[in-house]
Formats: C-alpha cells, sequence, structure tokens
C-alpha cells in the first residue's frame, strides 16, 4: 500500500525537534531509521500529518567511552553497534545481540534509538538495556532527563519518553572484569522477531554467580526482568535445584499472552528453556583471546 | 497403449548436443541485469490505476456504499460499484460437468448487495495514481451488516451453521466416492490396522511478484489487449472475451516476464475481470496490481483438508487396502475456471498411488466457507495425498517393526509390471519406486543414517530419517478440463519459422514464469534442426503470435510444448532438406545439417549454409525449380491423448534434528530421486525440484493463513505470514531416474510439481521418527514448535 | 499540512537528478516511477521480502522503507547501475551457470545482498551466505542454487578486477 500524505521536516537540532513536536503533538511523529515507522505508514495504519526527521543530528550520534561508561547515541544504527570494536569489547552482550536484529539491509537504516523508543516486546535492545542497567538520556535541547532502563519501558509500546523529548543516548556502565554476558532467542526464522529471548549479565567468579540480571523479552508487554530468579541464582553455581526453582519462580515474574504463533504455556516453557541454556552458556570458561 | 517394455526411443534429431545438457538459460542475464520485463514495469499512455475497496468482514450485506466525497478527490477518475460494472461485465459459475453434482453460484466481478469473504472487492476506484486511489478509498463509507459467517469445516454442513448460499440448501460444494467393494472386509480381517487423523493448515503461493495486470482497451476498434502475469494466456482472452462480450478474435493478452506464479497464476480472478471492465469502460489502458496485504486475502488459497485415514495390511507388510475420508474448506465460490474441488478430487485419486493394494474406498467433501477462495496450487492435492499415504505407511512399519524403506519396497508396485491400474482407477504407463528407492537408499547412504541416529539419541540428540515415495500427475490430456465443459487447451502447437538469415524462430503456446521452459525448446529445436542453440528465438505468451494452447499447469510445458517443438522442428528440417536437394540437385537422403550447415551425409563436406538457403527462398525463388515451393514456417500440434495424464514417480528422504527442549524442527538434509522420463536439462530440472521442495516445506512447517472464529484472516502479511527462507533450508540433493513415456517421441515427463507432493510427507515422517521413542506423534501442519511441545507433553 | 512536493537531489548510478517528489514517496517507486529505473522491484512494502534492495551511499538498504526525501543528498545505486559498472560480472556469470535466478524478482536483490557480503566478508562460508540472504524471499529457487551460485562468485573473487559485462555476453553463448 501506499502510504497516506504527511509533510516532512528536517530538525536542525534537538531544540527544533522537540519544538515540532510540542507545536503539532500527536499528528506529528519522529523519523529515525524509519524501519518501522515507514513500514507503519505503508500499510496505513497511522496518518500522522508530519514527520520530523531527525537522522541527521548530531547530538544522537557516536559510540564512546565516557567517565567509566559506554555511550551510544539514539541515532547510532544497529550496523554500527554489531561492527564496533568498542563494543566488542567492553559490552559483548550488544555484539551478541546485534546479528538477531532483523536482518542487514535494515540494520543499516534502523537506529538504537527507534528501538528503544518504540519499545516492540519482542525487539533486542529493550532487553539488553534492562540486562545492562543502561542509562537513558532525554531530552528536548534544552533539558536534560535520566531514566534507568528499567524505569523505562512501562506497557505495551508505552514509554516513559515524554511528547516533547527525544532520546538521546544510552549510557552504559562499563562492566567489571567479572562479568560475563548470554544471549538468546528462540524465533521461526532468523531475524524474525523473537518468540521468547533472554538478556543475562552476570558476575561470575570461581563458577559462582551474583549481581544477576535476567531480562526476559517476548514474556510480556515490555522486557521483563525475571528478578525472582535472579535472587535464586545469586551465590549459586547454578545447580539442578537451584536451577529447578529459579525456573519455577518465573511464573511468578511473567504471565505472558498468547501471540498468533506461541501460546501462553509454550513461551513460559520456552522461557525456562532459555534460562538454563543462559546460565549454562555465561557459566562456560571465557574462550582465551 | 505403448509398450514400456520395449527400449525408449532415441529421439530422432540431427544431432543431441542440447538435449540432455545443463544448458544455461540466456533468460538469466537481463533478470541479473535488473531488465526483466514484468508487468508493473510497463506504462501506457494515459494509464490509470485501480484500487479494490474489499469487504473487511467474512460475510456482510453492502447496505450503503458512500463514494461522494472520495470521486471528489484529486485524480480519481471513476468509482464503480457491483451493479455498473454487472452492465459490462457477466458472472461466471465455476463448476465442470465431469465432477458430476458440483454446485457453485453465479459470481461477480464486484460483489453486490453481499460480500462472502473477507478480501472480496465491493468497489473499485480508479485514480491516476495507485496513492491517489487509495487516498480516495480511504474517503469511501460503507455500512455493512456483519451476517453469520461459516468458518469452520469441521461444522459446514452442521444444520447450526449459516448456509452462505440458501438456494443452494446446504455448504456442500461437491461430493465423490471411490469404492473398490471389498474394503469394509478387507480391514475385518485384517492383521493389522493402522489409522491417524491428517489436518492440513490452509496456505497460498505468495509470489515474490504479485498478480498483475495492465488491461488496454482500444475503444476505436474494440480491441482490448491485456498485459498479464498469467500463466494461460489463452484461456484469459477466451474469458476476458466470453465476459465482456468481446469478440475473441479482438483480444490479445501478453504474458511477459511473470515473477513467480506456481498456480496462483494461472485462474481468473474477479479482480481480473473488473479491471479489464474498467478499461472498456473507460477506453483508457488500466493497471492492477496487487499489493501484498491484498494478495493475502484474495490469491487463490488451498491445501485446507482434514483426512481420517486408515491401511490394512498383512502381518508379513503387505498393504491390503486404505481407506480414506476426505473434508476440504473452499471458498464461498468455487474458483474460475478450474473450480475448487479439483484439488480434493485429486487427492481421491492419488492416495496409495505408489503401492499393489486393490482395496480402496474414498469420500471426499468439499464445503463452502467464508474464507478466501481456493483452488489449484503447485501440487495440487498431491502433498496431500502424499502425506497420508505416506505417514499410514510409516505407522505401519512402526506398528508391524519392519524398516520403513523395507516396508515400501515390498508394496510398490514393481519397475516391470506396467502398464497398469491403481486400486483408485489411475491408469500408470511406466514408473520406476523399486529403482528409485534403490537409489535414494545408496545416495542417502540410509544403513549409515540410521547407525548415526542410534548412536546420537544415546546422547540426547534427536534425530530423525523420513521418507516419501510419491506419484504426481503430469502431461495431461483433455481429461483435466476439457472433458468437464472448459476452454482450456489440453493441446499445444509450436511454429518455427527459418528466416532470410539463418534464425530459427520458434513460437509456442507453452509459457516461461522462469522454470526455464523457453530454454528446452530452443534445445530441441536447435538439436533435431542440427543449428547453433544461438541461432533460436523462442516466443511464447503472446496470443495473437503464438498457436493457440493451454500454456503452463499441471507440469505439462516441457512433456507436451515439447514435444510440438520436437514435430515442428522435424517437419521444418524436412523442408529444409527437400529445399536444399532441389537448390543443389541432389538428392535429400543424402543430406543432413551440422551446425547451421546442410552438408554431404557421406564425406561431411559443408555445402550450403541455411542463412543462404533462407536467403534463396525468401529472395530468389527464379533460382529454384519450376513449380516447387519452399515452406520455411511449420506449425504442429501434439495433444497427449493415451492416458489422462502421465504421471511421474519418485522418491525423497528428509533427515531431520528435533529439539525436543524446544519443539524446533532443523532441516539437516533433504534428498530427491525423480523420475519424469527423459531428462532435457538436467539443471533446470534439478532447479525446479529444489524449489518445488522448499515450497513443501513451507507447507509442513511454517505456513498457515490463521484465521480467527470470526473468519478473518490474522497473519495477512510478510510478517506474520512466515515463508521458508535461506537460513532454514537444506541442502537438497537431486538424482535422477530416466523412463522416457512412450506416448511422446521426446518421451519427457513433467517436474515442476513434484518437490512440493514429496516434501511435507519426508519431512512429517522424519520429525515423527525422530519423536518415536518419546511416543509421541504429530499430524497436523505446519509442525510447528507449538505442536510438538504438545505432543511430546512438555505443556 | 504541507505535503505538497519538495525538490530533491538524488545521485543515481552516478547521474545527477533533480526530482520533485511527494514526502510520502519511498524510495524504490521514486527510482521507479520518477526515473524509470525498473530493475528495483516492489514486493512487499513492509520490509521484509527485500526485493526492493537497492545501495544507499553504498549500504544496502529496503528501498521501501527509505523515503525520497531521506535520501536527497545522498547516492543510491540500483541493480542496472552496479551491474552495467561491471560491479557484480561474477556474481552474474555464476547466477547463470548454476541457474540461481528463475522467475527473476527476487534476483536484483540478491545480488547486491550478496554483493555486500562479499564486500564486508570476502570469506564467507556456505552458512554465513545463507544468513546474509535471509532477509530475502525466493519462492522459486529454495536458495541452494543461490548460495552454490554465490560461494562461486566468492571463491573466483580475487585481488584481480572483475570482467566486464561484454565477456558474459560472449561467455553465455558457449
Amino acid at each position: 500500500m501506499k502510504a497516506p500524505a504527511f509533510s516532512y521536516l528536517r530538525a536542525d537540532t534537538l531544540a527544533h525537534a522537540s519544538a515540532l513536536l510540542r507545536e503539532h503533538g500527536d499528528a506529528a511523529r519522529l523519523l529515525a531509521g524509519g524501519q518501522t515507522l515507514l513500514a507503519t505508514l505503508n500499510m496505513r495504519l497511522s496518518k500522522p500529518q508530519l514527520l520530523i526527521d531527525i537522522g541527521r543530528l548530531e547530538a544522537l550520534r557516536g559510540i564512546e567511552l565516557r567517565d567509566g561508561f559506554l555511550r551510544i547515541g539514539a541515532g547510532v544504527r544497529h550496523v554500527d553497534i554489531e561492527r564496533s570494536a568498542v563494543v566488542a569489547q567492553h559490552l559483548p552482550l550488544l555484539t551478541q545481540a546485534a546479528p538477531h536484529v532483523a536482518h542487514a539491509a535494515i540494520r543499516n537504516r534502523g537506529t538504537l534509538g527507534g528501538s528503544i523508543a518504540f519499545a516492540d516486546p519482542a525487539a533486542e535492545w529493550p532487553a539488553c538495556a534492562l540486562a545492562a542497567d543502561a542509562e537513558l538520556i532525554l531530552g528536548d535541547g534544552a533539558r536534560e532527563r535520566r531514566v534507568m532502563a528499567g524505569d523505562f519501558f512501562i506497557d505495551l509500546y508505552e514509554t516513559d519518553l515524554r511528547p516533547h523529548e527525544v532520546l538521546i543516548a544510552l549510557e552504559f556502565p562499563l562492566p567489571g572484569p567479572a562479568r560475563r554476558f548470554a544471549f538468546a532467542e528462540l524465533a521461526r526464522r532468523h531475524g524474525d522477531y523473537a518468540i521468547v529471548g533472554i538478556a543475562l549479565a552476570a558476575d561470575v567468579t570461581g563458577g559462582v554467580l551474583s549481581d544477576l540480571r535476567i531480562a526476559f523479552f517476548g514474556m510480556g508487554n515490555t522486557p521483563m526482568r525475571a528478578l525472582g530468579a535472579e535472587t535464586c541464582l545469586a551465590g549459586s553455581a547454578a545447580d539442578a535445584a537451584t536451577m529447578s526453582r529459579a525456573v519455577d519462580s518465573l511464573d511468578e515474574d511473567m504471565r505472558p499472552d498468547a501471540d498468533l504463533h506461541s501460546s501462553a504455556a509454550a513461551k513460559r516453557h520456552l522461557a525456562s528453556v532459555l534460562l538454563r541454556r543462559a546460565v549454562h552458556d555465561i557459566l562456560q570458561p571465557e574462550p582465551v583471546r | 497403449m505403448n509398450d514400456v517394455t520395449a527400449p525408449a526411443p532415441v529421439i530422432d534429431t540431427e544431432a543431441q548436443r542440447y538435449i540432455g545438457k545443463a544448458v544455461p538459460r540466456s533468460n538469466v542475464l537481463r533478470l541479473t541485469q535488473g531488465r526483466g520485463q514484468y508487468v508493473d514495469d510497463m506504462v501506457l499512455p494515459r494509464m490509470l490505476h485501480v484500487v479494490y475497496l474489499r469487504c473487511p468482514h467474512a460475510h456482510a450485506r453492502i447496505v450503503r456504499i458512500d463514494a461522494d466525497a472520495a470521486r471528489a478527490m484529486p485524480g480519481i477518475a471513476a468509482i464503480v460499484d457491483g451493479r455498473q460494472m454487472a452492465t459490462v461485465c457477466a458472472p461466471w459459475v465455476a463448476t465442470l460437468k465431469h465432477l458430476t453434482g458440483m454446485r457453485s453460484p453465479p459470481q461477480h466481478a464486484l460483489a453486490i448487495d453481499r460480500a462472502t469473504w473477507q478480501g472480496e472487492a465491493v468497489l473499485a476506484i480508479v485514480g491516476q495514481t495507485r496513492a491517489l486511489a487509495e487516498d480516495a478509498l480511504d474517503a469511501v463509507t460503507v455500512e455493512w451488516e456483519p451476517l453469520p459467517a461459516a468458518v469452520h469445516m469441521d461444522t459446514a454442513l452442521d444444520t447450526a451453521t449459516p448456509v452462505i448460499h440458501p438456494e443452494l440448501g446446504s455448504n456442500l460444494c461437491f461430493h465423490r466416492e471411490i469404492d473398490t467393494g471389498g474394503v469394509e472386509a478387507v480391514f475385518d480381517g485384517a492383521d493389522v490396522v493402522v489409522e491417524d487423523v491428517f489436518r492440513f493448515g490452509r496456505h497460498t503461493g505468495v509470489t515474490l511478484e504479485p498478480r498483475a495486470l495492465l488491461a488496454d482497451f482500444a475503444p476505436a476498434d474494440r480491441r482490448l489487449t491485456v498485459h498479464h502475469s498469467h500463466q494461460a494466456p489463452h484461456m484469459m482472452a477466451d474469458l476476458y472475451a466470453r465476459q465482456l462480450g468481446l469478440d475473441e478474435a479482438d483480444v490479445r493478452v501478453i504474458c511477459r516476464d511473470v515473477g513467480g506464479s506456481f498456480g496462483i497464476k494461472v485462474h481468473a480472478y474477479a479482480d481480473d475481470f473488473a479491471t479489464v471492465a474498467l478499461s472498456v469502460m473507460l477506453g483508457r489502458p488500466v493497471k492492477f496490481v496487487a499489493d501484498r496485504l491484498e494478495s493475502f486475502v484474495t490469491d487463490v488459497h488451498a491445501r485446507e483438508h482434514r483426512i481420517k485415514a486408515r491401511l490394512a495390511l498383512a502381518k508379513d507388510g503387505r498393504m491390503l487396502a486404505f481407506q480414506i475420508d476426505d473434508l476440504t474448506g473452499i471458498g464461498p465460490y468455487s474458483m474460475f475456471p478450474r473450480t475448487s474441488a479439483i484439488e480434493g478430487n485429486q487427492v481421491l485419486n492419488i492416495t496409495g498411488g505408489p503401492y499393489k493394494h486393490t482395496h480402496y474406498r474414498a469420500a471426499l467433501d468439499v464445503v463452502f466457507l467464508n474464507k478466501v477462495q481456493t483452488s489449484q496450487y503447485r501440487g495440487v492435492g498431491h502433498p496431500i495425498a502424499c502425506t497420508v499415504t505416506e505417514g499410514l505407511v510409516d505407522l505401519a512399519a512402526a506398528r508391524l517393526g519392519i524398516d520403513p524403506l523395507e516396508l515400501r519396497r515390498r508394496n510398490v508396485m514393481e519397475d516391470d509390471s506396467y502398464p497398469r491400474t491403481g486400486a483408485s482407477g489411475i491408469l500408470l504407463e511406466g514408473l520406476s519406486h523399486q529403482a528409485c528407492l534403490d537409489r535414494l537408499e545408496t545416495m542417502m547412504d540410509y544403513a549409515a543414517l540410521r547407525r548415526e541416529q542410534t548412536a546420537l539419541r544415546a546422547q540426547g540428540v534427536h534425530r530423525g530419517i523420513g521418507i516419501a515415495a510419491l506419484i504426481e500427475l503430469t502431461n495431461p490430456g483433455p481429461a483435466f478440463y476439457g472433458v468437464g465443459g472448459a476452454r482450456i487447451a489440453a493441446q499445444d502447437g509450436a511454429t518455427l519459422r527459418l528466416d532470410p538469415t539463418g534464425v530459427v524462430h520458434c513460437a509456442t503456446g507453452v509459457g516461461e514464469q522462469g522454470q526455464g521452459t523457453e530454454t528446452i525448446f530452443a534445445q530441441i529445436a536447435a538439436d533435431t534442426l542440427g543449428v547453433p542453440i544461438t541461432s533460436v528465438r523462442v516466443l511464447t505468451g503472446d496470443t495473437a503470435a503464438t498457436p493457440y494452447g493451454g500454456g503452463t499447469w499441471a507440469s505439462r510445458g516441457a512433456g507436451i510444448g515439447g514435444e510440438a517443438v520436437l514435430l515442428a522442428s522435424r517437419q521444418l528440417r524436412h523442408n529444409l532438406l527437400e529445399l536444399a536437394a532441389a537448390h543443389l540437385k541432389r538428392p535429400a537422403e543424402g543430406l543432413h545439417i551440422v551446425q547451421g550447415q546442410v552438408s554431404c551425409l557421406m564425406t561431411g563436406e559443408a555445402l550450403i549454409a541455411l542463412a543462404e538457403l533462407g536467403r534463396i527462398a525468401y529472395f530468389r525463388p527464379d533460382l529454384l525449380p519450376a513449380g516447387y515451393q519452399p515452406e520455411l514456417v511449420v506449425t504442429r500440434h501434439y495433444a497427449q491423448r493415451d492416458y489422462p495424464f502421465v504421471f511421474t514417480n519418485g522418491v525423497q528422504a528428509s533427515y531431520v534434528e528435533v529439539d525436543v527442549e524446544t519443539g524446533f524442527v532443523k532441516l539437516l538434509r533433504h534428498w530427491v530421486v525423480e523420475d519424469c522420463g527423459r531428462v532435457l536439462n538436467p539443471m533446470l530440472v534439478d532447479e525446479q525440484i529444489r524449489g518445488a521442495v522448499v515450497q513443501g516445506i513451507g507447507g509442513v512447517l511454517y505456513e498457515e493463513c490463521l484465521y480467527d472464529d470470526n473468519g478473518l484472516m490474522r497473519n495477512g502479511s510478510m510478517a506474520d505470514y512466515l515463508v521458508p527462507m535461506a537460513c532454514e533450508m537444506p541442502d537438497i540433493e537431486v538424482a535422477h531416474i530416466e523412463t522416457p513415456t512412450r506416448t511422446s517421441q521426446l518421451g519427457a515427463k513433467g517436474a515442476g510439481e513434484a518437490g512440493t507432493a514429496g516434501a511435507p510427507a519426508a519431512v512429517l515422517n522424519a520429525i515423527n521418527d525422530a519423536l518415536r521413542p518419546f511416543g509421541a506423534h504429530v499430524s497436523d501442519q505446519p509442525v510447528t514448535p507449538e505442536r510438538v511441545l504438545r505432543a511430546l507433553g512438555r505443556i | 499540512m504541507n505535503a505538497s512536493k519538495t525538490l530533491v537531489h538524488l545521485r543515481v548510478n552516478g547521474e545527477a537528478h533533480a526530482l520533485w517528489v511527494e514526502p510520502r514517496q519511498h524510495l524504490v517507486d521514486c527510482l521507479r516511477d520518477e526515473i524509470g529505473l525498473k530493475g528495483t522491484r516492489v514486493g512487499c512494502e513492509h520490509g521484509v521480502c527485500g526485493a526492493c534492495t537497492v545501495l544507499l551511499d553504498g549500504d544496502i538498504v529496503r528501498g521501501c522503507l527509505v523515503l525520497a526525501v531521506q535520501a536527497d543528498g545522498h547516492e543510491v545505486q540500483t541493480i542496472e547501475g552496479v551491474a552495467d559498472a561491471g560491479a557484480i560480472a561474477d556474481l552474474q556469470q555464476a547466477f547463470i551457470e548454476r541457474n540461481a535466478a528463475q522467475c527473476g524478482a527476487c534476483t536484483p536483490g540478491m545480488l547486491l545482498t550478496a554483493h555486500a557480503l562479499l564486500q564486508y566478508r570476502p570469506g564467507a562460508g556456505r552458512e554465513q551466505i545463507r544468513e546474509q540472504i535471509s532477509g530475502n524471499y525466493c519462492r522459486c529457487t529454495g536458495y541452494h542454487a543461490i548460495v552454490d551460485a554465490i560461494e562461486q562468485a566468492r571463491d573466483s573473487r580475487g585481488p584481480s578486477n572483475a570482467s566486464p559485462v561484454a565477456a558474459i555476453l560472449g561467455n553465455l553463448h558457449e
């Protein structure tokens, strides 16, 4: 289908983008990579009057280490994260997740910020943001606001982003030397939205887990942390009994709905399988670099 | 009938330099440059675009359409409803006389008063661009009165279910039975009876180029030209003429590059007639290109079946009787003109096909539903019949403790037992099940795989091997459609012409949608005439320029079209040698043609080039003997009339690994041994088979049109309807056994659909083989991880 | 709302174009309808099938998910341009020899996607090839022949330049 008619303006600055958002309210949409928005428009599922192109804003660019954090601009493309040596070295969770984000051609356009702001419940980056304790930087060109990932995702496609705000960057605390990551997702075909996925971060010292973050995607309206499982597994080497308790606790933290292809029961089961596998993976000895 | 035991005739050609070789297609170069010529690439002066407003309900009365605001919008040329369209385009009824008792009410190009499926068009909006027409569509308001819908085939015939067409009294479209007699007694007395209920998910073709046509009606002389992405141009020319009251002589249908069809584009859609009617009404070219969302709710669907089946065997493994009960849910109208009953009809004919049993009972109920119309899609009933047959065979093998390959060996019709008749009444000419099974066993190293399977099982890795023997109908005679009253050509013709330049032109009524038919025809013509293949040009897909033919369907292109090319080429060669003899004053028997030169048979001396002969014939007949007129244009036709169809056979195997924790199935490898008679171009046949196998895999693992209880399709987009993509597909190894058909000199049978016929059965059997240690079993397609997990009791 | 046409400057296959386009027109429609380059196809318009693949500043993208106005000032290459420049001659040759194109609808997208892979990962193995083309839908081939053809091109790619298109035309007819 052909998109409905709309106007198009290129924002010169963050402040300009924000001002346009204030002026047009719900009739305007931010356009970054456009990989979700333009598909939606092509299907006439949405009829905004104005697209505000923030694709060329300098303020949203860059992957850099800054004051003990890894800062990634909201305008950074998925492919840039995928190929970044800095990310691979300091936050390999993102490097592991990147090849699962859609397909190469999409990754060449789509942005981190677009994915986070849209907050599809089956998307990879929101769960990675949770698992890596990301702090989101939001702003309107005048003021900046910081929100932890855990507080940002509120409900289905609903985030803490205010109507006049633009997501500027994500800051990830640099992991300590004991920090390990595991990532896995189950999808019918490579590149599809996941049925269920997991992003796992933990300190592993002498085969014992601590300070876990277990973030699932595809298991609810937002990415979800399996807090019960995190508590269960902390201080353990994931022995069979502990693992079993962790799996049982998933049901308390997550009540997924069925989706088009999978029942709730299937999702709950698959989540438990992924939890076991991810914990197993994270405890494997690191390959020598 | 031909004697299949005698050695196959050598094809009488000048030299066989191309037939049987992997000749690359000359078409591919321009496709790799982005220079294909698809319908949407064509632009005509003053061309308009049509968008259809489609019913969003499964069943609804059209109370009121208000298009006033839409009409006033920029770039809108016309807005036409069903009543207006009916003044230009007659309704049609899609039944065939030989499907006794079949019913279907008249269908209009645009629905009038009532729409009967989500997707049925009720209004045409014609604008300067598609975007403007869609803008106008948004401004149309329609008042619908939703009506109760018949959505589930299982209950379609229940009294509580709404009858879609009250004048028919029920939702039954067609019923048929086959009964050899004595079946119940066989089942009662048998040592072993295995049974199962198989369900097949409705799915669809998803051609990458959507359906498209550009209708160009010239009002001055009332001539219609339709550029159509289609498989059967002559059939469409005839239908356009009929439905629109034009002379067929004034209708021309042209099919150039078609971006995938697989049977989806062999039908006559309401959209097609509507678009053509609009061109007639407006006197301007009108283009329709279905967008992807539209395609899912209008392209024919297929394969929605529930089959209760059982097989009786003796304890030594001899198959005694098959019985099936097939229920299939179609749309609210049978599809025009090939009907929606053929698929079920074929399930009945094909089930049990490879085997020697003599008792068979089958019943078919084809029921109307308020869903998208269904009809022929690659394989047409064969994937279903093969799954049912081969699924029962594997159940029997497990029950009897006989190896599945061995059980098949004991029961397939012997290679030297033809011609013979199958239990369903099908006539089989010459098949090679035994040779194929032997070849498969070696090619896949069956014994080694079984050992590997056992070893890995001990380590908790669950692999399965699935085998599927199959038969596939090809090269149809008029038994398919002609006898039923449909004007669908069962014959085909080829016109071969030598030009004064020495170039050979070949025009045929069979077309090409990527399978390589044009190349195969060039190979045949080149070998028969003794010219380099670069001297041959093939023209297809134009009713004004080719002999009247049937187009592409039921895997008839190579076998039937090829035979016509062979016959015409041979006559042209005869005429050329006669011309050479007359000109050179030497006997024709002492001449032959080599590399485009008429040469002395005995000495090999090149005597005269075909180009020179052409020059003389066309420009210098004064040099020829009085009373002699050369004829360098020859047309020959061929119809296969020995059998209703010429069957092929094959066997496939699938090797899978089932992750019993997640239910995911990984396809490790796939093998095909195929006997399609004489192989004219092994590369093209192999690639047809590979594509067909993956299409079959789509049906068994991924594809399903998911409907809710209101009859609305829930996954009508590329994101949610899962087609096979590269990462999940296996490498596919192909081997050939060649049993040429004696129904033609070429000996070629069809090869386009067999891959799809056998793949679902092979994969389903492999999954069940992997699950056997758990006592788990699946018989519903697509086999999703969900279904595997439920079978395993994990959820 | 002012949705009227706006002027964009695109460099397409090395040629400069100044075009008046509606903001809503996506890049593929612009290439096909405004410039007349028909080689890039429209298959779904939701970014899934890959038939609309073009190069934008050298990267493969879904042309249906890029607005023409977004491409203002940028470089676009379509299959025609890349093919005519000789950059994929080995891939084309391999596709012909291996019959990796049947109906041809997916072929332009497949070629550009394969080309992008071989540029970034010249030693890509069979599984990586399958992963790279996993976003390009083909209904005709079942993918096996396409993977074979890309492997063949990979193996033939070396430090030397690709052979010109004319050589293929010659090679085709034995």
